[in-house]
């Protein structure tokens, strides 16, 4: 059985040490902060806060404290406030131990598209293109495959890129693979899903 | 040395040029400075470029100055919760230009610290790097970006005494420093002034030397995601 949403969460949060402060994207990079257990982790809201709470009871909502997905929080005996500036310095300075995100495609030298589908509505990249450039680890939380069931690992992104090799580490609802010289390279694989399985849903070269 | 305005329209008497560059502070609508942008419409100058991380939503914020078309140029990193924004952008009515988050910040904290460009590693490799110059520093690459120096800054903070000093709250601080450090002249509205001397002097976060304007009102503060969590019942 393929991993879903939780478990992959849960696997990822594997990835986090003692001590580590560390920046979550939207999705299924938040749920990561349900699994950490016992460690001592902090989180980092880009929008300039250390220590992100969980969110706030019903009735005690604070417009003047949110996160980066704009949705309203709380903070903790530990959080510090600082502006954008100082924030992004933290990030950029590779202070921020890792960060977990989402992707749409991600190539087997570590390239990461996740900001834009040209031809639709363009958002923006936010802080994305800041955090891949910066932190110390980038791990992307992704299916492994897209809606057509055609693979989001490739061999080259087809997107506008958010950062040019800076993929340290794939977790998917198949298994995890790191981005090594001449491809990827499986780290384990979910549940009930063999080798072959995950080689055969995976465009991009797998080496090992 | 008076800094402290009636209202808001008094506050930017004499600033607002067509064409003009304005920084504003805030992070989707936490921070933002809505009494001066709703004195930026009524005041009805149009053409204006301004640089926020985001562009408000429909009707509120930024989004007011979109809906009377003022706005001819945004320099973002998000946009997605706008609709007329998308419309205006579409149809080539609106130019946009995506900075990444940092860099957009930093911009704004360079060109206050009189920083005309500064290399750094975001983008390299993206469309974001297209015209750049590339400099390779230690076998690592990075690209220019330049300090943005506003004509008028806009921010919004917690607390000022009467010489400009500013105190912001929690997440509320986010762009409104480096936004207002970029002006040539910087407006804050807050919700409370007091007398100088009742802030401590060590926890200020804004010295009143990048602060010109001051005034103080009601804010709406709208909230864009309301989360929250059920109490555990005993």
């Amino acid at each position: 059985m393929p991993w879903d949403r939780n478990q992959m969460a849960e696997r990822a949060a594997q990835e986090l040490e003692d001590g580590m402060y560390v920046n979550l994207g939207i999705g299924i990079p938040t749920l990561v902060a349900n699994y950490v257990g016992d460690k001592d982790i902090t989180l980092q809201s880009e929008n300039g806060m250390l220590g992100m709470g969980p969110f706030p009871y019903e009735g005690e909502e604070d417009p003047d404290l949110i996160n980066a997905g704009k949705q309203t929080i709380t903070e903790l005996s530990r959080t510090s406030y600082f502006d954008s500036a100082m924030s992004f310095g933290m990030i950029r300075g590779g202070k921020i131990a890792a960060a977990i995100l989402g992707a749409m495609e991600v190539a087997e030298n570590g390239d990461l598209a996740n900001w834009m589908i040209p031809g639709k509505l363009v958002k923006g990249m936010g802080g994305a293109m800041d955090l891949v450039a910066g932190v110390g680890r980038v791990i992307v939380v992704m299916d492994h495959t897209n809606k057509a069931g055609e693979s989001k690992l490739l061999k080259t992104c087809t997107l506008p890129l958010t950062g040019k090799g800076v993929v340290d580490r794939i977790i998917t609802n198949l298994g995890v693979l790191d981005v090594v010289p001449g491809g990827l390279k499986i780290v384990e694989t979910a549940d009930g899903v063999t080798e072959d399985e995950l080689r055969a849903a995976t465009e991009a070269t797998i080496v090992g | 040395m008076q800094k402290v305005y009636a209202n808001a329209d008094e506050a930017l008497d004499g600033l607002l040029k067509e064409g003009m560059l304005i920084a504003a502070g805030g992070f989707g609508l936490c921070g933002i400075p809505e009494l001066l942008i709703d004195a930026i419409v009524k005041s009805g100058v149009r053409n204006l470029t301004v640089a926020s991380n985001n562009c408000g939503v429909d009707g509120f914020g930024l989004g007011k100055l979109l809906d009377t078309k003022q706005i001819s140029k945004m320099m973002s990193s998000y946009v997605g919760e706008n609709a007329e924004f998308m419309r205006q952008y579409l149809s080539g009515e609106l130019e946009l230009e995506f900075n990444p988050q940092g860099t957009l910040a930093e911009r704004m904290r360079a060109g206050g610290a009189g920083i005309p460009g500064f290399y750094t590693k975001t983008g390299v490799g993206t469309q974001i790097a297209e015209g750049k110059e590339v400099k390779s520093f230690d076998g690592e690459d990075y690209i220019l970006e330049r300090g943005i120096f506003a004509d008028l800054s806009i921010v919004k903070a917690w607390k000022a005494d009467d010489t400009g000093n500013l105190v912001f709250r929690k997440t509320a601080r986010n762009f409104n420093p480096p936004a207002a450090m970029c002006g040539r002249v910087c407006v804050a509205e807050v919700e409370e002034i007091v007398p100088r001397g009742s802030l401590d002097p060590d926890l200020i976060h804004l010295p009143g030397i990048y602060v010109h304007r001051i005034v103080q009102g009601q804010h709406e503060k709208r909230i864009e995601q309301r989360t929250t969590r059920k109490k555990e019942t005993a």
